[in-house]
């Protein structure tokens, strides 16, 4: 026994045991999230319960546990039509259950508002359409492709109308510029584009009316619905967003369902307060943000690296810098937050907006929280890792290569840009990615200057100048707080969580891993030993 | 007419006066006076910690990169201080080559490392660069073996060829002089071979100062040979006579392996 803690072997075997209790924990938190969140958009089926009052249930089972006052087995119920029951969740106790069955004409509609409806199709109002298919559910999906081709007409009569909402906004504001400058003295141009903007006002209206109009039509193409409980429901179609008889359909259907529901998440805009619906906007906010926090952190950090380390006299002065930088990566986030609040958005961008946008206010444009300060913010929070990853990796060149360089007649500039950045580049991007990872899955600081639960634009559209760097943005980590802890429904939302985490997870992943192949690359290029 | 072209063939190339060295409070260098001819290789031996490295770094103002190193006294190349502040240290590096102890290779190709000087100094024609590649990689005796894979890494040569890429690159500027601060002490003894029939060769068209740890490489390579010891020139001269009948009891104690 004295033996075997002498050799040291239970050392070694404390150490295997740490790591395996890491390996563990990352596990089961990766695996959490992916078994909830992939299994989300599954269609499940709708079972109908007879219960012993009399009643009957239909809904999909979420979960099933002991209930902890009685002991008995109960079954969670996401039985749906939230403004008919009120609720979307309920308690079924095994006990109470007579009868269940799989009731294979059961529809599943996903709508605009109010969550999913489950019910029994009795037939289709269609006023001014004729439906030549047979049985209901068909002449509704008949119905669906009409419904849906007028949609898309109003979608670009919508882009339309919002596009000309620009310009006039534009106009309006060119208007107050030259009116700030004198009235007299621009009459002429004022005259001009207030005609140009009552022109465009006008289409605009025109444009409004006949979206209405086409609305009213097809909105009075209504699916008549029972639900189990016996009441009835005329639903417009124009409120249906998806509709499926999940008992009914086939394995290659459900996939093509999961496929079509994970494009919506990957493309489409949220709906009833983000819980359901897509997460494009959040996808591109944080992707755009991480990458715009990367063309500011990266050349600022190696620039200051280069002078910590090539250029400034190793004196107190440049321990004291070093030390700054060190323990700014322990600042708490939130702190940077307030920082970039009170110095990015209301100091210089209360300041540009008095210089620039002088016609624009009181609305703010860069005074308020946006994409560009959120960017700098983070670039600011993640800069001293960069700076720390490019001076390890100057540090760690031998001096024989810079002397090499120097001793050919190089410049010091010379050596540093055709030698030393080159060899440093796989260090530099081991930074830029630990950089990236940490601003993809900050929260804190984004929440005071500029992520919104729900911007109504990107941050880059067809509008000159492109780029809109003044705007809100949404973000998946926002997301996931908002979505789980400060909706109305957080019951229902829960799976959206889920699926949330993994984008996010993902998109740091998938960052990384371009990095890594990146570096290798840069690696196998430049650091094969000679000895 | 003949005694004038004599006068300029042994004009000292580099010629060393009064040179004292302080690395803060050490006092490296020690009124070092020595003059090196052209066209002649001159061997600085000595124990380790005597000087020779730190003299060979004087003429290229290598030591400028040490910020407690202090030089006073002077050293002239070709009649120019080489320690005035108003001296261009760039072309001084690109008339004094220099070859270290570890081969140095960048991790370019084989072709970037030896158009690097010529680079730097603004050369971009095609045409030169290549003339030059090939004229260095002859000089340095390596063309035979890298001729068919210039635009390989460097990296990936074996640690003689390397050394022999990096006297290329040094003669590809065409310098002056070419420093060589122990350039076989970590090569194997064929590679060692290969360089010093190099400096045998090159002896004819540069002027070389080598130092070197090993006794026998000075007494094969060099025409004149100095001894340093704790910082001080002991004794310099005719290699054949330093190392068969040394004038200093210190240089034939050092040179017989009594010490060092």
């Amino acid at each position: 026994m004295k033996l075997f803690w002498k050799t040291g072997e239970p050392y070694v075997l404390a150490t295997g045991a740490a790591l395996a209790i890491i390996l563990v924990m990352s596990l089961t938190l990766i695996g959490t999230v992916m078994t909830n969140g992939l299994g989300y958009f599954w269609p499940r089926e709708l079972v109908q319960f007879e219960l012993k009052d009399g009643s009957k249930a239909l809904g999909q089972i979420t979960q099933q546990e002991k209930n902890p006052l009685s002991g008995e087995q109960r079954l969670q119920l996401k039985v749906g039509n939230r403004d008919v029951f009120g609720q979307d969740f309920r308690w079924i106790d095994e006990k109470e259950i007579t009868a269940r069955s799989i009731p294979a004409d059961a529809v599943l509609l996903e709508r605009r508002e109010h969550g999913n409806y489950f019910g029994f199709l009795q037939g289709v109002t269609a006023e001014g359409i004729t439906l030549t298919a047979g049985t209901p559910y068909e002449k509704l999906i008949q119905a669906r492709t009409l419904v849906s081709g007028k949609m898309n007409d109003t979608r670009k009569i919508r882009k339309q109308m919002s596009d000309l909402n620009y310009t006039a906004e534009n106009l309006r504001l060119k208007l107050q510029k030259l009116e700030y400058d004198g009235t007299e003295k621009n009459a002429a141009a004022i005259a001009e584009l207030t005609a140009v903007r009552e022109k465009k006002m006008a289409e605009f209206t025109r444009l409004n009316e006949q979206m209405t109009a086409t609305l009213a039509e097809i909105g009075r193409i209504t699916a008549q619905m029972t639900d189990v409980a016996g009441g009835s429901k005329d639903i417009s179609l124009t409120e249906i967003v998806a509709l499926q008889r999940p008992n009914s359909m086939s394995f290659f259907a459900k996939c093509a369902a999961y496929l079509e529901r994970v494009r919506e998440l990957l493309l489409d805009d949220p709906r009833e307060s983000n819980t359901e619906g897509g997460l494009f906007p959040a996808i591109f906010g944080t992707v755009m943000m991480v990458l715009l926090m990367s063309v500011f952190s990266l050349p600022f950090g190696v620039i200051a690296a280069i002078y910590l380390r090539e250029y400034a006299r190793d004196g107190l002065m440049t321990r004291m810098v070093r030390i700054a930088v060190n323990n700014l990566a322990g600042v708490p986030s939130i702190v940077y937050g307030v920082f970039g609040l009170g110095f990015f958005v209301y100091g210089i961008g209360g300041t540009v907006d008095t210089l620039f946008f002088p016609e624009r206010l009181p609305t703010p444009t860069f005074g308020t929280g946006g994409i560009l300060w959120s960017s700098l913010t983070l670039a600011l929070l993640t800069v001293p890792v960069v700076i720390v990853a490019t001076e390890e990796s100057l540090a760690s060149i031998p001096k024989g290569i810079r002397e090499g360089s120097l001793a050919l007649g190089a410049t010091k500039f010379q050596t540093l840009t055709k030698i030393l950045l080159p060899m440093a580049t796989p260090g530099i991007m081991t930074g830029l990615i630990l950089s990236m990872a940490r601003a993809a899955g900050e929260v804190a600081p984004l929440m005071i200057v500029g992520v919104v639960k729900l911007a109504p634009t990107l941050p880059f559209d067809t509008n000159f100048p492109f780029f809109h760097m003044d705007r809100k943005f949404m973000h998946l980590g926002f997301h996931i707080y908002d979505v789980g802890f400060q909706s109305p429904n957080v019951e229902a939302a829960k799976p959206m969580v889920y699926v949330t985490t993994m984008l996010l997870l993902a998109i740091v992943v998938i960052a990384s891993s371009t990095a890594i192949y990146l570096r290798n690359r840069m690696r196998s290029k430049y650091t094969t030993s000679t000895f | 007419m003949a005694q004038t072209q004599e006068q300029t063939e042994h004009a000292p190339i580099l010629s060393v006066s009064n040179l004292n060295l302080h690395y803060g409070e050490a006092h490296a260098l020690k009124n070092v006076n020595l003059d090196m001819i052209r066209h002649q290789v001159t061997a600085f031996i000595g124990p380790s910690g005597c000087g020779k490295s730190t003299l060979l770094r004087c003429f290229n103002r290598m030591n400028d990169l040490v910020e407690s190193a202090r030089i006073d006294g002077s050293i002239r190349f070709n009649g120019e201080e080489v320690n005035d502040s108003a001296t261009d240290v760039i072309s001084l590096r690109r008339r004094i080559g220099m070859v270290f102890q570890q081969s140095n290779p960048f991790p370019k190709s084989i072709y970037e490392n030896i158009v690097y000087g010529l680079r730097i100094s603004g050369v971009n024609d095609k045409t030169i660069l290549d003339e030059a590649v090939e004229r260095s990689l002859k000089n340095a005796a390596i063309w035979n073996e890298v001729k068919d894979r210039l635009n390989d890494s460097a990296l990936g040569l074996s640690g003689g060829q390397a050394q022999r890429i990096c006297i290329a690159r040094a003669i590809a500027v065409n310098p002056e002089i070419i420093l060589m601060d122990e350039p076989c002490s970590a090569l194997d003894p064929i590679s060692t071979l290969k360089i010093e029939e190099l400096i045998e060769e090159l002896k004819s068209k540069y002027t070389i100062v080598i130092v070197t740890h090993n006794m026998q490489q000075a007494a094969r390579v060099s025409d004149v040979t100095a001894f340093f010891y704790l910082g001080e020139l002991i004794e310099a001269g005719e290699t054949r006579k330093i190392f068969t009948n040394p004038e200093k009891k210190q240089t034939e104690d050092y040179i017989t392996g009594r010490f060092g």
